[in-house]
């Protein structure tokens, strides 16, 4: 893992994996949603309104994963001071807001015509809420931090203690009574039908990839940025 | 009573939401990138 520490080292292999994954990603996303739109035949209880789960179960997934990537790049800035470990939690935290606010639009959208009602105070929803707020906050904290010149361990502390989140928005609809149906794909399999079940795993795969492609974006600006302002000081000392 | 809600109107609702917002974050970080990479190499 430190053998990427070295910002040069990681850009050699960065460069040349950002284009592809983001276009390439941006294509398949295309193509999903292509599929979902036109190939998920209408839902025996739900409808047209299944193809829905095509775009909002791959946000959702996106949104808590984007946390737990945060929480790992926390983990290794705090205990190994990796350097490139405060750049990766900070370049995850926007996609994941963006995922988590998609996830959660279009899981409102879903509810009117499926549950009546865009919006219940349920543990599924309110967990998803409450990780979009924790993502605005991280994303203010990090900011104030850069720009005011505070501890970067503050946001990567943020960061660790916002994971206990995830697990609360997993268990939400096995703890507590819920509108929101409990997982059709674990560990264990699937219960849903292979003509949902494969445009949404495409779907999962095509967003996850773009996913990791703008994390990779992301990294190489904040990167960038960090030099340029560490040339400018640089600078102004020996000026 | 039931109300009559037109279900693919929800259905392309969600997708407009999902494809713009993924559009946006995809050109957002594509053109800050460009932008960061462009403002270091300038100041050589």
């Amino acid at each position: 893992m430190h053998g990427f520490a070295n910002p040069a080292r990681f850009l050699r292999i960065a460069r040349p994996m950002t284009g592809p994954l983001l276009w390439g990603g941006l294509l398949l996303v295309a193509a999903s949603l292509w599929w979902g739109l036109t190939g998920v035949p209408a839902e025996r209880l739900q409808g047209d309104t299944a193809r829905i789960l095509v775009v909002h179960v791959p946000t959702a997934w996106l949104g808590m994963a984007g946390w737990m990537a945060i929480a790992v790049a926390s983990l290794a800035e705090l205990v190994w001071r990796h350097p490139l470990a405060g750049i990766a939690a900070r370049a995850a935290a926007a996609p994941g807001a963006v995922f988590t606010a998609v996830c959660l639009a279009t899981g409102s959208i879903w509810g009117r015509p499926a549950w009546g009602t865009w919006w219940v105070w349920d543990g599924r929803l309110t967990s998803m809420l409450v990780l979009l707020f924790l993502y605005l906050g991280y994303l203010a904290l990090a900011g104030a931090v850069d720009r005011e010149g505070g501890s970067a361990r503050i946001p990567a502390l943020f960061g660790l203690v916002g994971v206990l989140n995830i697990p609360i928005i997993h268990y939400s609809v096995i703890w507590w009574n819920s509108l929101h149906q409990p997982p059709s794909l674990t560990t264990g399999g699937s219960t849903m039908a292979p003509e949902f079940l494969w445009p949404l795993l495409t779907a999962t795969l095509a967003f996850s990839l773009l996913f990791a492609g703008v994390v990779l974006a992301r990294m190489r600006a904040l990167l960038a940025a960090a030099q340029a302002e560490a040339r400018l000081r640089r600078r102004a000392l020996e000026g | 009573m039931r109300e009559a809600l037109d279900q693919w109107t929800f259905v392309i609702a969600a997708y407009a939401v999902t494809a713009l917002a993924t559009l946006a974050l995809t050109a957002w970080s594509w053109l800050a990138m460009r932008a960061a990479e462009r403002r270091k190499d300038r100041g050589r």
